[in-house]
C-alpha cells in the first residue's frame, strides 16, 4: 500500500497541508467578563443583554437546577476534567464599536470573509440568508428585510428576547427544558446568543437559513441557544456551520438547539460541523457537548436533521426527535469522521408517541488514527404510537488497527403494532474494492477517498448543495494520512 | 433496612455457620467477597448492565436460607418426570443447592470424568478446584458475583479430562424444594481440559409453589481444542427468580455451544460473559424465550474476543405475549490483537400483546481493524400476508398465529444438536404457546 500512497492525491495533501483551515484568530478587540461562574455572572449575561424579568428567572433556576448536577459519566469518552470556573462566560467582539449604527468592525468582517460566510447583500447570489455569530454575540444577520416581507423572523435570539418576547417566551424550553440534562442546564444559565427563526403559517421559506458559529476569545465557552418555530404548514431549511482558532486549551461548546414543528410543517435541520479537532497529538479542541431536539407537535409534521460531524476533540450529543403528532415523520442522517485523538458519542433519539409515525436512522461513523467513535441512539415506542415504523442502519469504518468503532443501539417498544429494525455492520475498507480502484490506475489514497464518501453518500446526498460539496472536501481532509 | 443493609447482617450473624458447614476452598475468597459486596451494595437500575433488572426489589424480601446444611426431604424421581423421556442421559439431582448424590443411572461414567458436588469436589480434587474456583467470575466489579461468593456452600463440578469425549449427554436437574420462601445460592464449575467433548443439559424445575430466589454462578473452563455443549432450560414458575451469571473461558481452536431457553419462571436474569482467550475458537449462543403474564426475562451477555481469527455468532429469539417484559443486551467487544475476527449477533422479537414491552440493545465494541462484524434487531409482529395466506386456505386465525410464532422460535430450537433434546423442545414450545402448560412439565407436584 505505502508506494502508492505515496503518489498521493494533491488536492487533498494541499488541503492537508494547512492542518485546520479555519485555525486562525482575530484580532480584535472584545469585552470579556471575568472568568468564573456564579449567580452574579448569570445576573451579569442577563444584564448586558438588557432582558427581562422572566428570562432572568428562567437563567437563575436554570443555574440553581446545574449547581445540584453533576456531570454525567455514561459516554463511552474519556472527558477531559472541565474546570467551569476557569471560563468566561460572555465575550463580546462587536462592543467596541456598538455607537457606529448598524456597521461591523472591518476586522470582524474579514474573518467572516476568510470563513467564506456571505455577510454581504452582494453575495445575494448564493441565496443564502446568514445569522453570524462570533463568541457571545450575533454580529450580522443578512437577508432580514426580504424575509420580513414573507413575515418569517430570522434573528439573533437576544434581539427576538426584545422584538417578539411573547413568541421566544412560549417556545424556550418547550423542548430542551433547562432540567434536561447537566450542560443544558448549563446552556439556560449562561446563554448568550445564537438564533433565533419563526416561519409563519403556510409560508414556504424561499431561501436557506444559516447560522455561522465562530469561537474567537481565549478562555472562552461557546454557548448558544438556536430555537426554530415552523408553525403549521410551514418549510424552512436551516444550515449550521461552526470554526475555532487552534488553542492548546480545550475549549468548550455547549449549546442547545430546540425546533418546535407544528401540523403539516416540515423543517430540514443541517449541520457541518468542524470545530477545532485537537492537534495530532490529541492536545486542544473544542469538547462539543450539546444538546438538540425537534419536537413534531403537529399532526404531520416533518423534521429531518443531517449532520457531517468531522471537527472537536470530543463530541457528545444527539439529535433527537419527539414524533408527538399522528403521522409525523423523522429523519437522521450522520457522518461522524473521526482522526487522530478525536472521541466522538453521537447518535440520535426517537421516541415515537403520536400514531403511525415514522423515522429513520442512517448513520456512517468512520474512525482513523487513535480515535474512538461510538453510534448511541434509542428507539422508544410508546404504548400510544400505534403502527409506529422505525429503521436503523449503523455502519462503521475501520481505517486504522488503532483505532474504535462503537455501536450502542438502545430499542425500548411498548407496543405490539410497532414495527423497530436496526442493524449495524463494521469492517475495514474491503480489499477488493481497493484492489479494482488500484489496477485501473487509481491509487490507495484516491481510492480511499472514493470509497469513503461512497460509503457516506447516502447521508452526504441529504444535504444541500453548496454543504455538500464542503463536507466532501471535509472528509478527504479529514482522513489525509490514514493510509499506508 | 435496605436489601443490602439485610444480607451483610446476615452474613455478619452466620459467617461462623456458612464457614463451618463448607469446604475450605469455598470459604476461601469468602471475606473478600463480603468485602466486595459491601462495598458495591446492590447495583440501581442505573448501572448499565443492570438497567433492565430491578436486582434490588428481588433481593429485598426475606427469604430462608438452609445455612446449616439441613436435609431436605424429598425423592426427585418422584417429584420430577424427565422433561426429556426418550433422551438417554447421565442423569444428576440438585435439590436447591445441594447434590445429590446417588447415581440415577446405569452406565458408569468414562474413566477419569468427574461429575459431584462441588463440596465433595473441593476435598477429594482439591488441586483442581483450588485451581478454578473463582478465578472467572470478578466478585470485585459484579456485586450478584460478590453475593453468591460469599454465601455459597455448594454446587456442581465437572470435570472431564484431556481427550475423554462424554458419549451420552450429562443433565443435572435443579429441584426447588421448600416450605416456606427459600434463597439458594448455587455455583457450578465445569472444567474440560484440552481436546474434551461433552454435553450439557441443565434443567430448572420448581417443585413447590413458594417464593423461590436461585442467585447461581457458573464458572466455564473450556480448554483448547475442545468442545463444550450447554443447554440450559428453565420450567419453573411464576414466583421464581433467578438471578445467573456464567462465565466461559474458550481456548485455542474450542468449539462452544450455549444454549438457554425459557419458557416458565417470574423473572430471570441470565448473565453470561463470553471470553475467547485462545486464537481460533468458535462460540454460537442461542436463546429463546416464551413469556406471558407477568414473567421478565433479561438476558445480558457479552463475548470478548481478545485472540485473533475467533468467530461469534448470537441470535436470541422472543415472544412476549400479557403484560411480559424481555430485554436483550449483548454487546461483542473485539479487542486490538482481535484482528480477522467474526461476529454476527441477531436478536429478533415477537410482541404478541398490547401490554408486553421489550427492550433491544445489541452492541459492538471494536478495536481492531480487520473485522468482519454485524448485529441486527428487530421488533415486531407476525406477518400480516403469512396470516392472510394461511387463512385463505381455512386455517382458523388462533391456529394460524400460533403456526407462525412457532416457527419463529424454530429458529433457535433447530440449532439444538440434541435431536431428543430438539424433539421435546418442540412440543413443548407448541404446548408452551397452546396455553395448556400453565405450569411447567417436568414437575408433578405443582400441577
Amino acid at each position: 500500500m505505502g508506494e502508492t500512497a505515496g503518489i498521493g492525491n494533491e488536492y487533498v495533501r494541499e488541503v492537508a497541508a494547512k492542518k485546520y483551515e479555519y485555525g486562525f484568530t482575530t484580532d480584535v478587540e472584545t469585552d470579556i467578563i471575568e472568568k468564573g461562574l456564579s449567580e452574579a455572572v448569570v445576573r451579569l449575561i442577563s444584564e448586558k443583554k438588557g432582558e427581562p424579568e422572566w428570562l432572568l428567572d428562567f437563567r437563575l433556576k436554570a443555574f440553581r437546577h446545574w449547581t445540584s448536577q453533576r456531570q454525567p459519566t455514561w459516554g463511552h469518552l474519556r472527558l477531559p476534567e472541565i474546570d467551569y470556573q476557569a471560563i468566561s462566560y460572555y465575550a463580546d467582539p462587536t462592543a467596541t464599536k456598538k455607537t457606529d449604527k448598524g456597521e461591523i468592525d472591518p476586522e470582524l468582517m474579514k474573518t467572516f470573509d476568510k470563513l467564506g460566510i456571505p455577510l454581504e447583500e452582494r453575495m445575494a447570489l448564493s441565496g443564502t440568508a446568514v445569522d453570524a455569530v462570533m463568541d457571545s454575540v450575533s454580529v450580522k444577520t443578512t437577508f432580514r428585510d426580504k424575509l420580513r416581507e414573507k413575515g418569517i423572523i430570522f434573528c439573533s435570539i437576544s434581539e427576538a428576547v426584545k422584538s417578539h418576547p411573547e413568541l421566544v417566551r412560549r417556545y424556550l424550553g418547550s423542548v430542551v427544558p433547562y432540567r434536561d440534562n447537566y450542560f443544558a442546564a448549563l446552556n439556560s444559565a449562561v446563554f448568550s446568543d445564537g438564533s433565533f427563526v419563526y416561519i409563519p403559517e403556510g409560508v414556504r421559506c424561499p431561501m436557506e437559513l444559516s447560522t455561522y458559529f465562530r469561537i474567537n476569545a481565549r478562555g472562552t465557552g461557546q454557548f448558544e441557544r438556536t430555537l426554530i418555530v415552523c408553525d403549521k404548514g410551514g418549510y424552512v431549511s436551516y444550515l449550521e456551520g461552526c470554526t475555532a482558532p487552534m488553542r492548546d486549551e480545550n475549549q468548550l461548546h455547549a449549546a442547545v438547539v430546540e425546533i418546535a414543528v407544528m401540523e403539516d410543517a416540515e423543517v430540514k435541520y443541517s449541520t457541518v460541523q468542524n470545530w477545532y479537532p485537537g492537534d495530532s497529538e490529541g492536545k486542544g479542541g473544542v469538547l462539543n457537548l450539546v444538546t438538540k431536539r425537534g419536537l413534531l407537535a403537529g399532526n404531520n409534521s416533518r423534521l429531518s436533521w443531517t449532520q457531517v460531524e468531522t471537527g472537536s476533540a470530543v463530541t457528545w450529543k444527539y439529535p433527537s426527535c419527539v414524533l408527538k403528532g399522528d403521522n409525523s415523520q423523522a429523519e437522521f442522517y450522520s457522518v461522524a469522521v473521526t482522526n487522530h485523538h478525536q472521541q466522538a458519542d453521537t447518535g440520535t433519539k426517537m421516541i415515537h408517541l403520536g400514531k403511525n409515525t415514522r423515522s429513520t436512522i442512517i448513520s456512517k461513523g468512520i474512525s482513523a488514527g487513535e480515535s474512538e467513535n461510538s453510534y448511541r441512539g434509542l428507539v422508544r415506542v410508546a404504548r400510544t404510537a400505534d403502527n409506529a415504523r422505525n429503521y436503523s442502519s449503523c455502519d462503521s469504518l475501520l481505517l486504522g488497527n488503532r483505532c474504535g468503532a462503537h455501536t450502542f443501539p438502545y430499542m425500548d417498544v411498548q407496543n405490539n403494532t410497532a414495527i423497530v429494525e436496526h442493524e449495524a455492520t463494521t469492517s475495514k475498507i474491503s480489499e477488493d474494492q481497493l484492489f479494482y480502484c488500484n489496477q485501473r490506475g487509481i491509487g490507495t489514497e484516491d481510492a480511499v477517498g472514493l470509497i469513503v464518501n461512497g460509503y457516506a453518500k447516502d447521508v452526504l446526498n441529504k444535504l444541500p448543495m453548496e454543504f455538500a460539496v464542503e463536507a466532501q472536501k471535509l472528509l478527504g481532509v479529514s482522513l489525509e494520512g490514514t493510509v499506508g | 433496612m435496605g436489601a443490602a443493609e439485610q444480607y451483610i447482617t446476615l452474613y455478619e450473624q452466620n459467617r461462623d455457620t456458612i464457614a463451618l458447614h463448607s469446604p475450605s476452598a469455598l470459604n476461601a475468597p469468602r471475606e473478600e467477597a463480603f468485602r466486595d459486596f459491601k462495598r458495591l451494595g446492590i447495583p440501581s437500575l442505573k448501572v448499565e448492565r443492570y438497567r433492565y433488572t430491578d436486582v434490588e426489589q428481588v433481593l429485598k424480601p426475606d427469604y430462608g436460607l438452609n445455612l446449616s446444611r439441613l436435609a431436605i426431604p424429598i425423592d426427585p424421581r418422584k417429584a420430577f418426570s424427565c422433561s426429556v423421556p426418550t433422551l438417554s442421559t447421565y442423569l444428576y439431582f440438585v435439590i436447591n443447592d445441594e447434590f445429590r448424590p446417588e447415581v440415577t443411572h446405569s452406565k458408569p461414567l468414562p474413566q477419569g470424568v468427574v461429575v459431584c458436588s462441588l463440596a465433595k469436589a473441593a476435598e477429594e480434587h482439591r488441586e483442581l478446584v483450588e485451581r478454578h474456583y473463582a478465578r472467572l467470575a470478578p466478585t470485585r466489579k459484579d456485586s450478584l458475583n460478590a453475593l453468591n461468593t460469599m454465601l455459597t456452600q455448594d454446587g456442581v463440578f465437572v470435570y472431564v479430562p484431556k481427550n475423554v469425549a462424554l458419549s451420552r449427554p450429562l443433565q443435572v436437574v435443579n429441584i426447588l424444594r421448600a416450605d416456606v420462601s427459600l434463597m439458594a445460592n448455587r455455583r457450578v464449575l465445569i472444567v474440560m481440559e484440552e481436546g474434551a467433548q461433552a454435553q450439557l443439559l441443565f434443567c430448572d424445575h420448581a417443585a413447590d409453589e413458594r417464593q423461590f430466589l436461585t442467585t447461581q454462578v457458573a464458572e466455564v473452563f473450556v480448554g483448547d481444542r475442545a468442545s463444550l455443549e450447554l443447554y440450559e432450560l428453565e420450567e419453573t414458575h411464576s414466583l421464581n427468580h433467578r438471578l445467573a451469571n456464567m462465565y466461559v473461558d474458550v481456548g485455542e481452536k474450542a468449539q462452544v455451544t450455549l444454549d438457554s431457553i425459557t419458557l416458565h419462571n417470574g423473572l430471570t436474569r441470565n448473565r453470561t460473559d463470553v471470553s475467547l482467550r485462545g486464537a481460533g475458537s468458535t462460540v454460537n449462543m442461542y436463546g429463546c424465550v416464551v413469556a406471558d403474564k407477568q414473567q421478565r426475562v433479561d438476558n445480558n451477555t457479552l463475548i470478548e474476543h481478545r485472540s485473533p481469527q475467533c468467530e461469534s455468532n448470537e441470535l436470541y429469539k422472543y415472544v412476549l405475549d400479557g403484560e411480559a417484559v424481555g430485554a436483550f443486551a449483548g454487546r461483542v467487544l473485539v479487542r486490538q490483537d482481535a484482528q480477522k475476527s467474526s461476529s454476527r449477533e441477531v436478536n429478533a422479537n415477537l410482541c404478541a400483546s398490547p401490554s408486553a414491552r421489550m427492550f433491544s440493545q445489541p452492541m459492538l465494541e471494536i478495536y481492531a481493524d480487520d473485522v468482519k462484524c454485524s448485529h441486527g434487531s428487530t421488533v415486531g409482529q407476525l406477518n400480516e400476508a403469512a396470516l392472510f395466506y394461511m387463512r385463505q386456505r381455512g386455517v382458523s386465525l388462533e391456529e394460524a398465529r400460533l403456526l407462525l410464532k412457532y416457527a419463529f422460535v424454530g429458529e433457535v430450537i433447530d440449532s439444538v444438536r440434541l435431536e431428543p433434546l430438539r424433539d421435546r423442545l418442540r412440543y413443548l414450545t407448541e404446548a408452551r404457546m397452546r396455553g395448556s402448560l400453565s405450569n411447567c412439565e417436568g414437575c408433578k407436584v405443582c400441577r
